[in-house]
């Protein structure tokens, strides 16, 4: 084997080497949801944010128009602080209301923007006031025995009710 | 008495020549690295060893990623398909090559295919009494044959275990997309949702490369250190294999555990 082929051989095998790292990268990867657009830090706080992860999207009627960069725990009003970054080619009002939404029932949570109706624009530094926690499932079933043990409890003092006046 | 007393030192004997052995081990790690000047020196010696150790391996690592991944398919929707989520099969199998199974098969293949090559060849190396005709002629045979063969594995590995994980990725969209008619949009865009490049995929990387280092390392050694006879090379060979693939599962482990804990 002459030096030129094996060379080339080489050559190839690394090339080789370097695109299934760059398929894994782009094709079975999130590389390619790597924006390298210029971003606006807004803040929002939240009571619960669930499961809620860094690098969560941030989407606006479906369309991601950003990402979560951080969350925190704000210790002066025991609240969640989450920092999302927001691409500069989308500009909200200011009084936009932030949900904490699932994607499927037991898929992955993001975060919702609702545009509000002011003039004013969120800008880098802005807070969104308006917030919604995530739903905790736990929380939903509980809500949902307590409604029903009162629905009961209503029906069993009111049952006799309409025969007291017969008893009379 | 006399029989417990020879049994305590037999057992000091093994601990001494075991840590004795770990020593000589790390010590001709060192010796490697201080002499892999040759590598920038002489590139030409690292891409012959490149060839001989990665472009001779590339088939066999192709092929099994490929059956690697029809497998995956196959059994992740039987799995999936229980609880309606097959869609999410593109997910279980890229997450599965590019943590665990595209970085330790590759290597416990490159143990087998290339580290027993290596064994053998400076097993015999020595029992031809070349390794000491170099030493005769001022040649340093760890910078002439090891250092060289040990940076050919350690640049080849990575490499293997990416083009298996490519491949496999690739054998179960086949399987799930072609076969079993999962939907492709669905297939890919699970998978681009949750394999992270940081997480799963840098971190494949490195597996690979300590995994390149291990197992290049622990052929040389076994070469290195077999006795020059017909034997010894044979018995070399098979600890390559048997050390090799126990360290890459022990060290996955421990990887594993460190990498991906939360």
């Amino acid at each position: 084997m002459t030096r030129e082929k094996t060379d080339f051989l080489v050559g190839l095998f690394i090339l080789l080497g370097l695109v299934a790292l760059v398929f894994l990268a782009l094709r079975a990867g999130n590389m390619s949801s790597f924006s390298f657009s210029p971003t606006y830090q807004v803040t929002a706080h939240f009571d619960n944010i669930g499961g809620l992860k860094v690098r969560a999207p941030i989407k606006s009627s479906g369309v991601v128009v950003g990402r979560v960069s951080a969350i925190g725990f704000d210790n002066q009003r025991y609240q969640a602080a989450v920092t999302l970054d927001l691409e500069q080619a989308y500009e909200f009002p200011e009084d936009s209301s932030a949900s904490i939404l699932t994607s499927g029932l037991l898929g992955e949570q993001y975060i919702g923007l609702t545009p509000g109706g002011e003039d004013k624009m969120l800008a880098q530094g802005g807070e969104i006031q308006f917030t919604q926690s995530a739903v905790v499932l736990e929380e939903l079933i509980s809500k949902f025995l307590y409604s029903s043990a009162e629905k009961e409890g209503t029906a069993q003092g009111g049952a006799p009710a309409p025969g007291a006046p017969a008893a009379h | 008495m006399s029989g417990l007393t020879s049994r305590i030192a037999g057992l000091g004997r093994k601990f001494l020549s075991t840590v004795t052995g770990l020593g000589a081990f790390a010590r001709l790690l060192g010796a490697i690295l201080a002499r892999s000047g040759v590598v920038l020196r002489r590139p030409r010696l690292v891409s012959q060893q490149i060839h001989f150790i990665g472009n001779h391996s590339l088939l066999i690592i192709s092929v099994s990623g490929l059956f690697v991944g029809f497998v995956l398919g196959l059994q992740g929707y039987y799995t999936l398909n229980r609880y309606g989520s097959e869609e999410a099969l593109g997910l279980l199998v890229a997450l599965s090559l590019t943590r665990e199974l595209g970085p330790v098969v590759t290597a416990l293949l490159f143990a087998g295919r290339a580290g027993t090559s290596l064994t053998a060849e400076i097993g015999l190396m020595k029992a031809g009494e070349q390794i000491a005709a170099m030493e005769v002629m001022a040649v340093d045979p760890i910078r002439r044959v090891l250092a060289p063969r040990f940076w050919g594995g350690v640049i080849a590995m990575p490499v293997l275990a990416a083009v298996f994980s490519m491949v496999g990725v690739l054998g179960g969209w086949f399987v799930g997309v072609m076969l079993i008619g999962i939907d492709p949009g669905a297939f890919w865009s699970q998978m681009q949702d949750g394999v992270d490049v940081i997480k799963d995929v840098a971190n494949g990387v490195v597996k690979s490369l300590v995994f390149g280092v291990v197992v290049t390392l622990i052929a040389l050694y076994q070469g290195w250190t077999a006795r020059a006879t017909p034997e010894g090379v044979s018995r070399a060979t098979t600890r390559t294999v048997v050390d090799g693939a126990l360290a890459v599962l022990g060290l996955d482990f421990l990887m594993t555990a460190l990498m991906f804990a939360n």
